[in-house]
């Protein structure tokens, strides 16, 4: 193993692209799969000069729907695989994810969120929370990270693989087209010397000895004959899903004990909500914040708890309703209103989100 | 709202204006204080105008882009047009003062709209070359987000490596900062 | 106790008389891709994927690590497998739907690539599993469900000429040869020459295999193997296409 990637701990002031290779590197993934596109093409960028000084490998694919396979290959062989996409590679990618989800193999994938739908724009938005959380056919059995600033895209990159390791579910990081170009300061550091476990891979497929004689072959499927058999496969992936979700669950939250009014926002958008609780607090209005980092699994138990008391939220989003509506899932029996500050694929200020909550106070 | 400082450069492409945002912006993390930067990149910069957001503050920042900079400098016609939206009854809206035909398409709700010369400076009075370190000590000048000295500090930081082998460089960069700061000053 | 008949020793035993039709190919195909791989010895590193239609019967057909795949996706998966570890042999088994229609540009960009996988490619001129539906290899004329009146070459194309296209794109080193069914002794051999190709990290390697499916051809057996001896033979070449020793493309015999 070549020395560690990130010798001392130290502030930097980098691109979310940039920080996703380091973090990758520091959580000592093994290899890349990837195929532009736009906003996350820096991610192969860097991880393509900085993989072979590591021992590291990269792939460039075909397109996407191969990203998504071979770094299901790589994980199969029991190496920590990645790939990173956004958009319309997004959609591309849940065919192979939705596959990882069946077999429960430990697939990273780093979406920078684009416009949408179609081609769109390649800048930002948050449109791609239904696609990453439950896209592909089946269940949405996955672990969905929502960063909000680059300290974040580095630590829960590098909790991605190990949760993805831990759990067996495919694992993303869904960033956005902000996060991934622009350029503010985080401290990069080794998880190590931070006694942060990595937990370790391990094959699926070609472990030592010969099958059947050594030991049994290692055989996998996502086919199944009966409606039965696919239930049956079905209730232990979902039994096993219930049983982590709540420690998989993360959110922030404050002043919502008694507030009037709770503002909810993820990734980026958290950032603007965040600033426009902290001013309407600072000037007296009974104003709470609350942002699930996971978005799957949601924190149900918060939102329930929060929603039994609190009579209105400000769901704020660069989506259409893609949060709300896992939101209102969360919530349900809850009759607290959800007012909407909707603007798909364009960002979200603070002095919005401070107008539409006066509007709502007042 | 916290108080920060936001910045909007706007110019064609090779006018430096995103390589300003961010020794800015780099600049006053290295002092420790919150800063992003974040270019436009949509479809656009083949060919369309090149625009840098830049915010400094001593409190987390909120969204990485704003409706309304506090300077917003436009170095090209197509980039004055670019930018109006940027503008409100705060800003700063800072110009080139040679670039023709722009009469009536200035904005006219800014709370200060300044004309500088520092295309006609760059080429006549030190080098083209260092143009955009000129829009960087404007940048200083009108917003004090950064000390001349940290502005100095930046720029050695990153083309330390080019005054080693001509020192002459380091001299007409650091004009540059101070004619720029200049600039700005003579018309406020 | 009834006798066993001789099954290569990869087989899994336990999971045989396997699940495909009577008179089905694929079994033959994996027969010789069993022998091959008992031959080379590599039961213990090789990694088999096989895709959606009927080659996904055979996930559990070896006692080899198996994977199953989706439609057409099984070359991607083998090659980032193979990437990841290069120590393992990985064998990429699909239809001719799975690797000339849904999975073509992953089988056209693994040979650029020279991937160092075998792709073993089973063309028995449709899609079995979903029902006998026109595949890119169907012949000229031939009736399946979504051609009733025979394919019309003017509307549909030609039957792909994959081992063709293969060779074309690839650069020294692939191997690829068109076996048929009805030449196991020959078909073994190219198989195995295709998985030693992979062993000795020369390039991509590719077998079409020319095989049966009376189920959707509705044949007997006497049609049956007139069909793929000498119908299908009419569109597609058996040999030897394309060898990292050879110089150009070789005359492969005929089968039989």
């Amino acid at each position: 193993m070549p020395s560690k990637p990130i010798q001392d701990e130290k502030r930097v002031f980098m691109t979310g692209n940039e920080v996703v290779a380091w973090a990758a590197l520091a959580a000592r993934a093994d290899i890349m799969y990837g195929y532009p596109i736009t906003p996350q093409n820096e991610i192969m960028h860097y991880w393509t000069r900085l993989a072979p000084k590591h021992d590291k490998k990269f792939l460039q694919t075909e397109d996407e729907l191969s990203a998504g396979f071979t770094t299901i290959g790589g994980v199969l062989a029991g190496f920590k695989a990645f790939t990173a996409t956004a958009g319309p590679g997004n959609t591309l990618m849940q065919e192979p994810m939705s596959m990882a989800e069946m077999m429960r193999l430990p697939t990273v994938v780093v979406v920078q969120q684009r416009g949408g739908p179609s081609t769109a724009t390649v800048i930002y938005s948050q449109q791609e929370v239904m696609l990453t959380t439950f896209g592909g056919n089946g269940e949405g059995l996955r672990i969905v990270y929502s960063t909000a600033n680059h300290q974040e895209l580095f630590d829960y990159t590098i909790k991605a693989f190990n949760s993805a390791w831990k759990y067996r579910f495919p694992t993303f990081v869904l960033g956005d087209g902000y996060q991934a170009k622009m350029r503010e300061p985080l401290t990069i550091y080794d998880p190590l010397d931070k006694n942060i476990e990595l937990v370790k891979p391990e094959p699926y497929v070609g472990k030592p000895g010969t099958p059947a004689i050594d030991r049994p072959p290692t055989q996998l499927r996502n086919t199944f004959s009966m409606e039965e058999e696919l239930f049956e496969a079905l209730q232990e992936i979902i039994g096993d899903y219930e049983k982590v979700a709540p420690e998989i669950a993360e959110y922030q939250s404050f002043g919502t004990e008694d507030a009037d009014l709770v503002i909810i926002a993820h990734g980026v958008v958290s950032r603007a909500a965040r600033l426009a609780v902290k001013e309407m607090q600072e000037n007296g209005l009974k104003v709470g914040y609350f942002r699930p980092i996971t978005l799957r699994p949601m924190p149900v138990k918060e939102i329930q708890e929060i929603a039994s008391r609190v009579k209105r939220f400000l769901v704020v989003e660069s989506a259409y309703g893609q949060l709300a509506r896992l939101l209102k899932e969360a919530a349900y029996r809850s009759t607290a209103e959800m007012v909407p500050l909707y603007k798909p694929g364009v960002g979200v200020t603070a002095e919005e989100v401070v107008k539409k909550a006066k509007e709502i106070l007042s | 709202m916290a108080k920060s400082i936001k910045i909007v450069l706007a110019g064609e492409g090779g006018q430096g204006v995103q390589a300003v945002a961010e020794i800015i912006a780099e600049a006053a993390n290295e002092e420790g204080r919150e800063a992003l930067y974040i270019p436009n990149f949509g479809v656009e910069q083949r060919g369309g105008v090149s625009v840098a957001f830049v915010q400094i503050s001593d409190e987390p920042i909120g969204s990485p882009k704003f409706e309304t900079g506090d300077i917003v400098v436009a170095l090209s016609d197509r980039a004055i047009y670019r930018t109006k939206q940027y503008v409100g009854p705060q800003t700063t809206f800072v110009y080139d003062s040679g670039i023709e035909g722009i009469n009536g398409a200035l904005p006219r709700n800014a709370a200060k709209v300044v004309g500088i010369p520092a295309i006609e400076v760059a080429k006549n009075e030190l080098h083209p070359r260092v143009f955009n370190i000129i829009i960087m000590g404007a940048v200083v000048g009108a917003t004090g987000v950064i000390s001349k000295e940290e502005a100095e500090t930046a720029i050695e930081k990153k083309l330390g490596y080019k005054f080693e082998k001509q020192p002459d460089l380091r001299d007409l960069n650091f004009k540059a900062i101070q004619r720029g700061i200049e600039l700005v000053s003579k018309v406020s | 106790m009834t006798i066993q008949p001789a099954m290569p020793k990869s087989w899994r035993a336990d999971t045989k008389p396997h699940k495909f039709c009577p008179g089905c190919g694929h079994g033959l195909v994996l027969k010789a891709l069993g022998q091959a791989i008992d031959e080379l010895g590599i039961q213990d590193r090789a990694v088999f994927g096989c895709d959606i239609g009927c080659s996904l019967l055979s996930w559990d057909f070896f006692n080899v690590d198996t994977v199953q795949t989706h439609h057409g996706r099984t070359n991607p998966v083998i090659t980032g497998l193979k990437r990841a570890n290069p120590d393992l042999i990985g064998i990429a088994y699909m239809g001719d739907g799975g690797g000339y229609a849904i999975g073509a540009q992953h089988l056209v960009s693994a040979a650029t690539r020279n991937e160092r996988i075998t792709a073993i490619l089973v063309n028995n001129t449709q899609y079995g599993m979903t029902g006998g539906q026109m595949a890119p290899t169907t012949l000229p004329g031939q009736k399946t469900e979504t051609t009733p009146y025979g394919r019309d070459i003017e509307q549909t194309g030609h039957p792909t000429q994959g081992p063709e296209m293969v060779a074309a794109i690839t650069k020294e080193g692939a191997y690829v040869a068109r076996g048929t069914v009805a030449n196991l002794r020959q078909l073994k051999n190219f198989i195995k020459k295709a998985l030693q190709n992979q062993i000795e990290g020369n390039g991509f390697s590719f077998v079409e295999v020319l095989s049966t499916c009376p189920t959707n051809w509705r044949t007997n057996a006497k049609e049956t193997w007139h069909f793929v001896e000498n119908e299908m033979t009419q569109y597609f070449k058996i040999g030897e296409i394309k060898a990292p020793d050879s110089k150009g493309p070789e005359e492969g015999q005929t089968n039989g």
